[in-house]
């Protein structure tokens, strides 16, 4: 994600989150009409928007209750979806280990796939953090799933089919341009093929919802025996430096 | 509507379950001093996880595993790889999916 110095931390916090937005308005838009057909009035579908940000998790919800399942069984089923934000979390962690709890933990309500996708991919390629940036991208993609959610919810009957435009597939095109330069190395290409499959067969086999967290706890732990197995354990650029510094220190 | 006394508590359990996940490792871990084992762990999971949710995003077209020529997400994907290793452009492999993708239910092959 070659981002040009010279944009302002605001700017580039939106250059980060635009082809987020541009996935996000018509897949929330798809889940505030989804809540409403499973009987969730449109103001508490916007709510989870606001509250929940998370997709899959949204999902779930919404066509489960629609089919009158308990209410603890949903609520399994939406933590178990969730599971791959404790992956996420924790990779992000060393990154952000120099800043405050308070500022750590309002950055982890915007975590999503797509928002850690982006910062963890700018840090490895040496981006200084930038709260701005991370906040901004963040929320204008959390507005754009929220705005999405309420023209879906309130007047979804508006728009028929946002297929025409592609928009089904900005996500994925996403993940697909991001994941490309998180192969830095032939065990990096082992370990995305494998969990790729490893995250295709499960859902083949019907888990659904397990899926993501497994193939990921599995495929990360590979890379790690396989990389002992080489018996380097410099890991060069994937690994967060060791400490950050508040002063500048970027000039020694 | 009966249930709807039951939807605010069972939504509230569900904000919780996402919302829990989200903070708590980037809250509580001390980041800069987890174990080098750990931290190795931990700087495989962005390549895992985005190939985790991309592998079945690719394969599952239209809720169907699918690996033929009538998969246009598939037939999108494999020369997006391409172009995203020879341009390393972020916005150019984002822009070359969905022109492609476009272009194809415009002209009506899909």
């Amino acid at each position: 994600m070659s981002v040009p110095v010279c944009l302002s931390p605001l700017a580039q916090g939106l250059h980060r989150s635009l082809p987020i937005m541009l996935g996000y308005i018509p897949v929330g838009f798809a889940f505030g009409v989804l809540a409403v057909k499973n009987n969730i009035p449109p103001g508490l579908a916007v709510a989870m928007s606001v509250l929940m940000f998370s997709g899959s998790g949204q999902f779930v919800f919404a066509s489960m209750w629609g089919v009158g399942a308990n209410a603890l069984s949903i609520m399994a089923a939406v933590l178990i979806v969730n599971l791959r934000y404790l992956l996420q979390s924790a990779a992000e962690a060393p990154w952000l280990a120099a800043l405050p709890r308070w500022q750590r933990f309002l950055l982890g309500l915007g975590l999503t796939d797509e928002t850690f996708a982006v910062h963890v991919t700018a840090f490895q390629q040496g981006w200084r953090c930038n709260l701005t940036t991370l906040f901004v991208c963040n929320h204008s993609a959390q507005l754009a799933w929220v705005s999405g959610t309420a023209i879906g919810a309130f007047c979804g009957e508006l728009v028929t089919d946002v297929q025409p435009l592609g928009l089904d597939y900005a996500l994925t095109a996403m993940f697909l341009a991001l994941l490309v330069p998180q192969c830095v190395s032939r065990l990096h290409v082992i370990v995305a093929l494998f969990t790729a499959f490893l995250s295709i067969a499960l859902r083949g086999l019907g888990m659904s919802q397990w899926n993501i967290a497994l193939a990921t706890v599995v495929g990360a732990s590979l890379g790690v025996c396989l990389l002992l197995l080489k018996g380097r354990q410099d890991n060069r650029s994937s690994v967060p430096p060791r400490r950050v510094e508040h002063g500048e220190n970027s000039h020694a | 509507m009966p249930e709807g006394t039951a939807l605010a508590p069972c939504l509230l359990g569900c904000v919780l379950a996402t919302l829990l996940p989200k903070v708590l490792p980037l809250s509580l871990l001390h980041g800069d001093s987890l174990p080098p084992l750990l931290r190795s762990w931990l700087s495989f999971v962005p390549v895992a996880v985005m190939a985790a949710l991309v592998g079945p995003d690719v394969l599952f077209y239209q809720g169907q595993f699918n690996v033929g020529t009538s998969n246009l997400f598939l037939m999108v994907a494999l020369p997006s790889l391409v172009v995203a290793w020879w341009s390393k452009n972020y916005f150019l492999t984002i822009a070359f999916g969905l022109g492609m993708v476009i272009a194809a239910r415009a002209t009506g092959l899909y």
